[in-house]
């Protein structure tokens, strides 16, 4: 390898460790956000708490598509590193529609909670719900609109280094939603529910 | 209609009364007259090319330092109104200010010194030395660091606009609820407070993750971790306290945004809301924060207790522990801060008895710093003034602390002014005066011409003096049961005479700074007489000594190999014929006009959220993410110096 | 910059995994979400009495862990990074931190609530009591 080639192999190891360490900081981000909601858990003004307004079937389904997605993301950057363009891309496709239904879901439990008067208006543990649980929409949001970018610019430049390197960084971002979603599953709703 | 395209903003917000209309004019006119000064020396481009779109960190650290500064008068004059103030509201007497406006005074003093001069001067410093320290062309991200210089000038510009339009938080520093929430401020004045900080804090955590892989991933070859400056260490340590620290801040501001906004109950008084739950997280945060200003400013003494003893750091190996020991202590010592909000006696001993350890660590490297200057040769440069000024009374008021860190002490103390006092020490005479001392220090690297001495001399004296006459009359109100943000007291108190020397003592500060002005100023006009021609005018021990001053863009034509401790020193002894250099093609990034753009975006969106101009908001978080697109998209973002141009530029110094 | 597809660059950091690798990670993390939700379910339909509280609590937060160990491992490789392990060394500064931040701030505000008479259960039952809000 010739010098420049050196130095882009360099620039992607300390732009993924880069990337690594922005999620270390989003990991502290969401530990604030779980520490508030135990806090608050308790603090429902006289209101509905978990026991009454989760449906854990509901959340059962969101979160075993969510975990595919994963699984289907995984897959596509594995073949995406072995040069594999259209066997990847339909991968990510499927992951973004995978990742968009449990988004759907998301938004529709959200939306029956506030016109039942459940809103974050609500109490204290209301406020925290719908933050925590709608902070991680958010990034799954985030993902999302960052998945479509990429599969038209792979589609249409190919696996180049950049390109690979920029998937490299969104699998791990969506892995690392997936893991936050496994606490928010454990603590929010099986917590909540017992 | 048009009203509401304009959410709560009209005409009302602007000044009202005569002091806030003088500082609104004197900014606005301030404005207007560097803009007409460019205008006339026809310096728009150049102010673009070179400074505005830059990527260069050693740029960016000028830029930061320039508006630390700036804001340090904003700072300083905040405390002069304060003083004044204080020496005279007595008994029958209410002051120039009233209750409500002397809050602000208060807020807007502790907000623009902690998060605009104090971390702008941290990161001005960091951004200028650390690549050059450790052999480095370049920071690990540049365009993410103009984009965190940017983010930091946009929450600077927020809380300047309060002055103008509007008006500032009167809540504190820290915006406790319920006093922040909606029902008792029910202004803009805490959501510019809220929006400055979020945009700030987000420059601040993308920088902590830079410097962070920078200094991990981007030494020269040879320089292991155990080898780097002891600069660049304090450096790794403050980094992570930002990565892990700053996440709570803007989790936690988020939550009191969202109580403001869409009527959330995390921190309101009914609703299920506790309070206590912000102060609780706020300083979670906190606490590590104040060690991310001081740490920086430990290796900056570090760095010139070296130089200026001309002897190697005492105790190398102990002093990086020491930076580890404060870093992890300073996340398990945060409820000093409210031992009296109702905490049992376990939870206040277990945190009392971890604050009083961190003394020991910071006492560790106390020890290493005066064994450095042990049978040293000691040069006394005005740095080694700012030293020993901080030497003195970080030490007292550090022994305060230790006082304050006993929970049945704390409830006679807690804020009291003895409390203002031992944190302006801390904070004075430990982060300010480091930072004055680096600037010294580091200013002919930078610019090519040292600052003149002897004013910078009288500029520190002024400081230290000033500094012990403004706070010594603190200590002893606090003791005498005195609180703090007191817009009025009795005459029958007998304070005053003590509030009048403390308000003396903050004249002769400010002759200090008109030294440091004047200074600048001679400096400047008389920059022949102080040229640094050799580009090591201190004999100094680092890698950025041996490069010419200013530096090229590229700082290294050739990556040093830097495997000893005091890399340059030990070069500059081994005096054996060096080999015909051989240079090869540099790349560095090229100018970006969106670094600004996005963060011209979120100072928008700071705006549009604090006024409730929702359409502003929304489409300029748009336009976040499409700068950030677009800038994405572009594959071109270096541009190359061949190796004959550098062979060139090298051979013509 | 190259624009025609790219076979894998040479991964210094991490050896390539294989599709069995994330197929084994899957189904063990289908298998623990689904344990976790059938202990919770049975729990729920026998009146919260199959099950003792505390013990539900522990199952859970363990097969939570676990999976997240599974996912570290199988999904972002986190054991084959080469040395020097700096990600893995982030990784444990921000649990440390993350650990010490959350179960201090659950253990202050605990003993808060318990001195300042922030009991919910009593504030909910007064509220309850006030009729209909």
């Amino acid at each position: 390898m010739n010098n420049r080639e050196v130095m882009e192999e360099r620039n992607e190891a300390k732009t993924l460790f880069g990337f690594w360490t922005y999620l270390m900081t989003d990991c502290v981000l969401f530990a604030s956000l779980f520490a508030t909601f135990a806090v608050l858990r308790h603090n429902t003004f006289g209101g509905p708490g978990g026991a009454e307004l989760f449906n854990l079937p509901f959340v059962l389904a969101e979160t075993l598509i969510l975990l595919t997605s994963s699984f289907t993301c995984g897959l596509g950057m594995l073949y995406a590193n072995r040069g594999f363009k259209n066997i990847s891309l339909a991968l990510f496709s499927v992951t973004f529609l995978l990742g968009a239904s449990f988004l759907g879901l998301e938004l529709h439990e959200f939306h029956k909670l506030a016109i039942e008067g459940n809103s974050w208006r609500r109490s204290g543990f209301l406020s925290a719900f719908f933050t925590l649980v709608g902070t991680h929409g958010a990034h799954i949001s985030a993902g999302l609109i960052w998945m479509i970018v990429m599969i038209t610019r792979v589609n249409l430049k190919g696996l180049t280094p950049r390109n690979l390197q920029r998937l490299k960084m969104l699998s791990m971002f969506w892995h690392f939603l997936d893991v936050v979603w496994i606490f928010i599953f454990s603590i929010v709703y099986l917590f909540g529910v017992i | 209609m048009f009203a509401s395209l304009l959410g709560k903003l009209n005409t009302d917000a602007l000044p009202k009364d005569l002091v806030t209309a003088g500082g609104a004019a004197s900014m606005v006119f301030a404005l207007l007259a560097i803009a007409g000064f460019l205008t006339y020396k026809r310096r728009w481009t150049w102010l673009y090319r070179e400074w505005l779109t830059t990527s260069d960190p050693k740029k960016i650290g000028v830029m930061y330092i320039i508006v630390a500064l700036i804001m340090l008068l904003r700072g300083l004059g905040d405390a002069l109104m304060m003083r004044i103030q204080q020496a005279t509201s007595v008994g029958a007497h209410q002051g120039f200010l009233d209750a409500n406006h002397f809050q602000q005074v208060v807020s807007a003093h502790g907000t623009i010194m902690i998060f605009f001069v104090a971390m702008g001067l941290m990161f001005g410093l960091i951004n200028w030395v650390v690549p050059l320290q450790l052999g480095s062309r370049d920071i690990a991200f540049p365009f993410l660091n103009a984009t965190s210089f940017w983010l930091f000038a946009a929450g600077m510009a927020l809380i300047n606009l309060s002055l103008i339009v509007g008006e500032f938080s009167a809540a504190g520093w820290l915006a406790y609820p319920p006093l922040s929430e909606l029902q008792y401020s029910p202004g803009v004045g805490v959501d510019y407070w809220i929006w400055a900080l979020q945009i700030a804090g987000v420059g601040s955590l993308l920088s902590g993750i830079n410097f962070f892989v920078t200094i991990i991933k981007m030494r020269a070859p040879g320089m292991s971790l155990m080898k780097m400056p002891m600069f660049c260490w304090s450096v790794l340590g403050t980094m992570s306290l930002v990565i892990f620290a700053f996440p709570i801040l803007t989790a936690t501001l988020g939550m009191l945004a969202l109580d403001r906004t869409i009527g959330t109950h995390f921190f309101t008084s009914g609703g299920g809301g506790n309070a206590m739950m912000y102060v609780n997280l706020i300083w979670a945060w906190g606490h590590p924060e104040v060690y991310i200003l001081v740490i920086p400013a430990f290796g900056v003494y570090s760095e010139i207790v070296a130089t200026f003893s001309r002897k190697p750091l005492f105790g190398y190996k102990s002093m990086v522990g020491a930076i580890w020991g404060i870093v992890f202590l300073s996340f398990i010592v945060w409820l000093h801060h409210f031992f009296t909000m109702g905490a049992g006696a376990d939870v206040n001993a277990f945190f009392g008895i971890m604050t009083m350890l961190i003394s020991i660590p910071t006492g560790v490297k106390i020890f290493n710093w005066l064994f450095t200057m042990y049978r040293g040769r000691i040069q006394l440069t005005s740095p080694m003034y700012w030293f020993f000024g901080f030497i003195m009374l970080f030490t007292l008021g550090g022994v305060a602390g230790v006082i304050l860190a006993i929970p049945p002490a704390d409830f006679q103390l807690h804020n009291s002014l003895f409390l203002v006092a031992h944190f302006h020490t801390m904070i004075v005479a430990g982060v300010v005066f480091g930072y004055m001392a680096g600037l010294t220090y580091w200013f002919p690297k930078l610019f090519g011409f040292k600052l003149n001495e002897k004013l910078g001399k009288y500029a520190a004296v002024c400081w230290i003096g000033g500094f012990v006459l403004a706070f010594t009359p603190l200590y002893i109100l606090g003791l005498m049961g005195a609180t703090r943000r007191m817009d009025h007291y009795d005459a029958s108190l007998g304070w005053q005479w003590l509030f009048i020397v403390a308000a003396f003592g903050v004249g002769l500060i400010l002759l200090g700074v008109g030294f440091q002005i004047l200074q600048f100023i001679v400096s400047i006009v008389l920059r022949d007489n102080h040229r640094d021609l050799t580009g090591d005018p201190w004999n100094g021990r680092t890698l950025e000594w041996s490069v010419s001053s200013p530096p090229p863009k590229y700082n290294f034509a050739l990556i040093p190999k830097a495997d000893k401790i005091d890399a340059f020193w030990a070069a500059k002894q081994d005096k054996s014929a060096s080999k015909t250099p051989e240079y090869e093609d540099i790349y560095l990034p090229k100018n970006t006009p969106f670094s600004m753009i996005i963060a011209g975006f979120a100072f928008l969106v700071g705006f549009g959220i604090t006024w409730h101009i929702w359409w502003l908001a929304l489409a300029s978080f748009v336009g976040i993410i499409a700068s950030i697109a677009i800038r994405t998209s572009d594959e071109e973002t270096e541009y190359r110096i061949p190796a004959s141009e550098i062979k060139k530029m090298e051979t013509a110094a | 910059m190259e624009n025609k597809p790219h076979k894998s660059s040479h991964n210094h950091d991490t050896h390539t995994p294989s599709v069995s690798s994330y197929v084994g990670g899957f189904i063990l993390s289908l298998i623990l979400t689904l344990t976790a939700y059938f202990l919770v379910q049975r729990h729920v339909s026998t009146e919260h009495t199959a099950i003792s509280h505390g013990v539900l609590v522990f199952m859970i937060t363990l097969l939570a862990l676990i999976q997240l160990l599974v996912q570290l491992t199988f999904f972002l490789h986190v054991d084959t990074e080469k040395k020097p392990r700096w990600n893995l060394t982030v990784m444990l500064m921000a649990l440390v931190f993350l650990v010490i931040v959350v179960l201090g701030s659950i253990w202050i505000m605990n003993n808060l609530n318990y001195h300042m008479d922030s009991n919910q259960d009593q504030i909910n039952k007064y509220i309850r009591s006030q009729g209909d809000l």
